[in-house]
């Protein structure tokens, strides 16, 4: 105990001193996130500042092993860490679906070379991955998909198409579900393999949707190249990668709702709608809506607290990330809907730089898609009702 | 502090499940309600807590209590949710308990506190006065007489008035209804002249009493704490009962949970088990969801109040109100889901409806707690 007291002294003092001011005040639009890549720019010289001095400690990814870029934090270093950047407001240093997804995958399933390969390109932000999974027929059946993998010596060749890829037309690389065996079970013909988006064949195109902007893709594989030496696990086993995988990019969707250290919901509405002498808003109803969400969001945080902590101590339901998926994505709709409701038809505006360009209510369609990506609601409550509550039925 | 038990808690909640299920089915409860129990709760089993230190969990070493805290005495709530077992474990181990050993002067303590340990003491607090829990609108009042004061006014819902041999009793000694200044809470002994306790059976067959005060004359001594300064020890107790509440709530959301789960794995109707059907299993989950949810927000504010009770404040909102809609919620897909067995007085679950609905109203609602989270976000 006395030891973590002093590591979170430690932690806090080197925050403060290295921590720059404007990576304390939270982001305002998508682009102060700094994803990592070949191409990638600095939307700020504080943001390429910050992001440097985490990567040099090992802090874009705390937990993972020192090795591969990590900060070989334990569980409650890491969450130390975590505890003090929210303290202060600081801004993830790096976010990669290479951190939150594919990482964790790789070093449960990959091979030594592998994570030499991959994990340190990740902490350091030099490669953006994207992640191709759905494809135009294989939404919630994802097993169901049909992009193939044949075999040509060394080598396999991949055609067919993904969709809802998210950001594949900035990404370096995919780890992708391919069929590698169509005589099998559904399940269990799929391999989960890595490959270069420079790859020839490769090609992408935005989808542009309601919020107006293209955050997703269609990818698509026509004759691609790969060596069989990428696949992670075994051949024709992907789809336990895939669930892996999945139960980590479901933490990370349920955790897009949190906010860090931004003004409470119940002031922000008050500048639109006002509030009286002693601060109680004019609007009750809506008053009421924003205690009832503040009330959820709370406990929320609390049950993402202790999945953690149960993971760590061996205790939790490897399905219980559904769970979270479950109620953190609605919750982060409810939360939008308040703030559409709080601001009124000054939310309304979509092209003015009063409104940062239609910040809130592009960001208020955007979050529609969270019980959507990385399996829906429905599915979710399947899952749980399934794997969890052990309820009969297919 | 991770925000999972440590090995002694389960043990302590291995140990209490143990005792409360074995002595204190649901049976229990509905034998005292058959048989018009005018106690309400089995003496003998009290002893039974005592002896194995669960009556003294909060009282400090010193008075012969264990000196543990809330997230063990909300372990211990849990497992009484599970079963609804009427116990004066609230009203004497926890909110007594935690009044005299937060608030009592060395005299106080020493007279009271090693009898609630050994069970010989039992004790109830009276706070309520209107339909809904508003603390801050107390209206009983303390007039200055001679040495002390005279108390007159009424109280209801008091947990476990009718079998007290010690009330602690809020009054307003200056100021007027809603002012925070002006309260203090009396030690006094519920056979004192010009008192009247009526028991008030309710729809839980649990305990509460209405008690009417007629010009109760109590000496200096009974002063709790300090004169007109009461609220802020008044509202860490309350605190601590509604974290033991929101934990009872928890108890029984999950035990109502886990009989309505394996119900529609038993029940065939069209040939196959109710649980096939996706919008009974999607519910299911929802409902599985929301109380592993409140399970982290009820702990988190135990942890909280063990940790400060000054600043659980917020947290202890979080819980109580989130224990209080999960409850209902359990409570009601509960009967649902049993169907027509659901409302047989014979089938269990209405009896954990009755009790949800009451847990609900104690120390306040969810409504209440909600409000109280606004307010201190100053919106």
């Amino acid at each position: 105990m006395a030891d973590l007291e002093k590591f979170r002294a430690e932690t806090r003092a080197w925050l403060e001193q290295n921590c720059p001011a404007e990576m304390r005040k939270p982001m305002t639009s998508d682009g102060d996130t700094f994803w990592g890549g070949r191409n990638t720019k600095f939307s700020s010289e504080a943001r390429r500042v910050w992001f440097e001095r985490m990567r040099d400690k090992g802090w874009t990814v705390p937990h993972w092993p020192k090795e591969y870029g990590g900060g070989g934090l334990d569980g409650e270093e890491a969450k130390i860490v975590r505890q003090e950047m929210a303290a202060i407001g600081a801004r993830q240093p790096l976010t990669s679906f290479g951190i939150s997804m594919l990482g964790p995958a790789l070093l449960k399933y990959g091979t030594e070379e592998q994570k030499k390969e991959h994990l340190p390109k990740i902490t350091a932000g030099l490669i953006r991955w994207c992640q191709g999974y759905s494809e135009p027929n294989a939404g919630s059946d994802l097993a169901s998909l049909q992009t193939r993998a044949v075999g040509d010596g060394d080598d396999y060749i991949i055609n067919g198409q993904k969709i809802w890829t998210s950001y594949a037309n900035y990404a370096d690389w995919i780890f992708c579900l391919v069929r590698t065996d169509p005589a099998a079970k559904k399940h269990d013909g799929i391999s989960f393999i890595l490959f270069d988006m420079t790859s020839k064949g490769v090609s992408t195109k935005p989808i542009l949707l309601i919020s107006g902007y293209s955050p997703f893709c269609e990818t698509f594989f026509d004759n691609v190249r790969v060596p069989k030496s990428h696949v992670v696990g075994t051949v024709n086993r992907g789809w336990d990668v895939a669930k892996y995988l999945l139960q980590h990019e479901r933490a990370m969707i349920s955790g897009m709702g949190e906010r860090g250290v931004g003004r409470p919901l119940g002031q922000i509405a008050a500048d639109s709608v006002g509030a009286d002498a002693q601060g109680k808003l004019d609007d009750a109803q809506l008053r009421s809506q924003i205690a009832n969400f503040e009330v959820d969001e709370a406990a929320l945080a609390a049950a993402a607290e202790r999945a953690v902590d149960l993971a760590k101590a061996g205790q939790s339901h490897p399905a219980f990330s559904s769970a979270m998926k479950y109620y953190g994505t609605e919750l982060n709709k409810r939360r939008y809907e308040i703030l559409m409701s709080a601001g009124g038809i000054d939310a309304l505006e979509w092209e003015s730089d009063r409104s940062r360009g239609g910040a809130r209510p592009r960001a208020w369609l955007r979050t529609k898609a969270n019980s959507i990506e990385g399996g829906t609601s429905e599915v979710m409550l399947g899952i749980v009702a399934k794997r969890i509550l052990d309820l009969p039925g297919a | 502090m991770a925000l999972v038990l440590t090995e002694e808690q389960s043990m302590l909640r291995d140990s209490a499940r143990g005792l409360i299920s074995d002595k204190a089915p649901v049976a229990h409860l509905r034998g005292l309600r058959d048989a018009k129990d005018t106690t309400g709760f089995s003496r003998e089993l009290w002893t039974t807590f005592a002896e194995m230190g669960f009556s003294g969990l909060l009282v400090p070493d010193q008075f012969g209590g264990s000196g543990l805290g809330c997230v063990e005495a909300g372990i211990v709530m849990e497992e009484i949710g599970r079963t609804l077992m009427p116990s004066p474990f609230l009203a004497t181990s926890v909110l007594a308990a935690s009044a005299l050993s937060r608030g009592g002067s060395e005299a106080q303590k020493a007279q009271h506190l090693p009898k609630i340990a050994d069970g010989s003491l039992l004790a109830a607090l009276a706070i309520d006065e209107g339909a809904k829990h508003r603390p801050l609108q107390t209206k009983l009042q303390a007039t200055r007489a001679g040495n002390g004061f005279k108390l007159s006014g009424d109280k209801a819902f008091v947990v476990d008035g009718h079998t007290a041999d010690l009330l602690i009793v809020a009054a307003r000694s200056a100021g007027s209804a809603g002012d925070k200044n002006g309260l203090t809470l009396f030690l006094v002994d519920p056979k004192a002249k010009g008192l009247a306790v009526e028991r008030t059976a309710m729809v839980d067959s649990h305990n509460a009493a209405r008690i009417v005060f007629d010009n109760v004359e109590v000496n200096a001594d009974s002063v709790l704490g300090e004169v007109d300064q009461g609220f802020g020890l008044l509202e860490g107790v309350l605190n601590i009962g509604r974290g033991a509440v929101a934990s009872e709530m928890v108890g029984l959301s999950d035990e109502v949970f886990g009989r309505t789960v394996t119900y529609l794995k038993e029940r065939k109707q069209f040939g196959k088990a109710i649980g096939e059907f996706q919008a009974l299993q999607h519910r299911a989950a929802e409902l599985y969801i929301d109380i592993e949810i409140t399970r982290a927000a009820v702990l988190k504010a135990l942890q909280a109040l063990d940790a400060d009770v000054a600043k659980a404040a917020t947290a202890v909102a979080v819980a109580k109100a989130r224990a209080g809609t999960t409850a209902t919620l359990a409570v009601q897909e509960g009967v649902q889901m049993h169907g027509g067995m659901g409302m047989t007085d014979q089938f269990d679950i209405g009896f954990f409806m009755k009790r949800a609905r009451v847990c609900q109203e104690l120390f306040g609602d969810s409504n209440f707690h909600t409000d109280q989270l606004a307010s201190g976000k100053g919106y």
